[in-house]
């Protein structure tokens, strides 16, 4: 079995004080190495999750079309040799085109859009592929210090095959102005890792006279859930 | 897929303050055994403290856990009978949630056998990545043989005792201090 720990530099530390949040929520002790003979790791993670059939097109979700740049979200999930992860959750959320969530706690002064939600969720298919039409997010305002702004994104969550290749993170879109001043995306000590969370403009996934297309891949951890000798 | 060559597992960004609409919409995840399933019913509430004792009211706790005999579902929502194995729920403004479950049997693996527990993949705004822990049953009599909590501190694996209430029947408290002294113990996948 290949040792599963991470590439240096490629994932945030648990306490990033640039970010205040981590600084009364990052344990201070140091973590314990689970072994995996015992964590059961080859098991599903997630119960019946039921995928409606817009829930992939957070533009239909209501009587009317949400206000904003209508976007294509697209790409394929993969294991770290490069393997597809088929059939396995992917979902999403996001505020609106004028950077609110509709969320009680976000009291950004901007408005929210009642043709828009902003959460969606599908399965990747046999290729590991996915796809949504979502509305692009706007930057907004938070209190973490004077005058800080995210960028705009969409907040990822996928389980893959076991608790190991759980993944939450963040998608971001090209030449944001905010990349240099945002601690969440900074988080991250590896500049290519963190230029991996940024979306590509693809002309072959944007729709003529409808739809921009960016395309986000995303590798899950797990190689090490299969023994090398046991590959074909 | 011909395609193997080695990648680079995709950076965590924090699961922030407004995931409840994307990933805790569902308040059925609080339900992993419904009333028919096997075994003994219990409610199991946990609760999340930071390093100032605060409670934490944006956190998302996932369960994954054997059933009554030790196993674990070898497919999403093919468990036994009512019985998930998995839970997902956000905390309340107390920093708390409950799920409603069945105290998982001893898991066996070959000749090792694990105490029963629940396992734990914690999100929160302030934490950049998930991390892990593991729920077990005050007074099991597994416990002391138990694999996982013997490579743990002796001084630290109260921290990962759920304890039965005091008050209400069939309910076990377990708390998750984020920091300080009764740091929970957290594992490394």
């Amino acid at each position: 079995m290949i040792d599963p720990r991470e590439v240096a530099g490629t994932q945030p530390p648990l306490l990033y004080p640039p970010y205040k949040s981590t600084v009364l929520r990052a344990p201070s002790k140091p973590l314990i190495q689970l072994p995996h003979d015992f964590t059961n790791l080859a098991a599903p993670l997630f119960g019946d999750l039921p995928i409606g059939p817009g829930d992939n097109d957070l533009t239909r979700q209501h009587t009317g079309e949400p206000q904003g740049e209508r976007i294509i979200v697209a790409g394929r999930v993969l294991d770290e040799d490069g393997r597809p992860v088929p059939n396995t959750l992917v979902e999403l959320w996001q505020c609106n085109a004028a950077g609110r969530y509709r969320h009680v706690v976000d009291d950004h002064p901007a408005p929210l859009d009642p043709h828009f939600t902003g959460a969606g969720r599908t399965m990747t298919d046999a290729e590991g592929r996915y796809r949504f039409v979502t509305i692009k997010p706007g930057a907004y305002p938070w209190r973490n210090h004077p005058n800080a702004w995210r960028p705009a994104h969409i907040h990822f969550s996928l389980f893959g095959t076991s608790f190991l290749s759980r993944l939450v993170t963040q998608m971001y879109f090209p030449n944001d102005p905010l990349f240099p001043h945002d601690p969440i995306f900074n988080s991250i000590p590896d500049e290519r890792a963190r230029r991996r969370l940024i979306s590509q403009f693809d002309l072959d996934l944007t729709e003529p006279l409808w739809a921009l297309g960016y395309r986000f891949d995303i590798i899950l951890r797990g190689r090490d859930s299969t023994p090398f000798e046991e590959r074909a | 897929m011909s395609d193997t060559a080695r990648r680079i597992a995709t950076s965590s960004q924090t699961v922030g303050p407004f995931f409840h609409f994307g990933l805790a919409a569902d308040p059925g995840l609080g339900r992993i055994a419904a009333p028919d399933a096997a075994g003994i019913h219990i409610q199991l509430r946990i609760r999340v403290l930071d390093g100032e004792g605060v409670p934490v009211p944006d956190a998302l706790i996932e369960v994954y856990q054997a059933d009554a005999d030790g196993d674990f579902p070898q497919q999403a929502g093919a468990g036994k009978h009512g019985f998930s194995g998995f839970g997902r729920l956000a905390t309340n403004a107390d920093g708390m949630c409950t799920f409603a479950t069945i105290k998982p049997g001893a898991v066996r693996s070959g000749a090792v056998e694990q105490a029963p527990h629940v396992n734990v993949c914690f999100l929160s705004r302030g934490l950049l990545r998930q991390i892990y822990t593991r729920i077990y049953f005050e007074g099991d009599a597994g416990l002391t043989t138990d694999p996982i909590l013997g490579i743990v501190p002796p001084e630290r694996r109260a921290t990962l005792m759920a304890r039965p209430s005091p008050a209400e029947a069939a309910t076990w408290d377990f708390v998750i201090h984020l920091q300080g002294e009764d740091e929970t113990v957290f594992f490394d996948l």
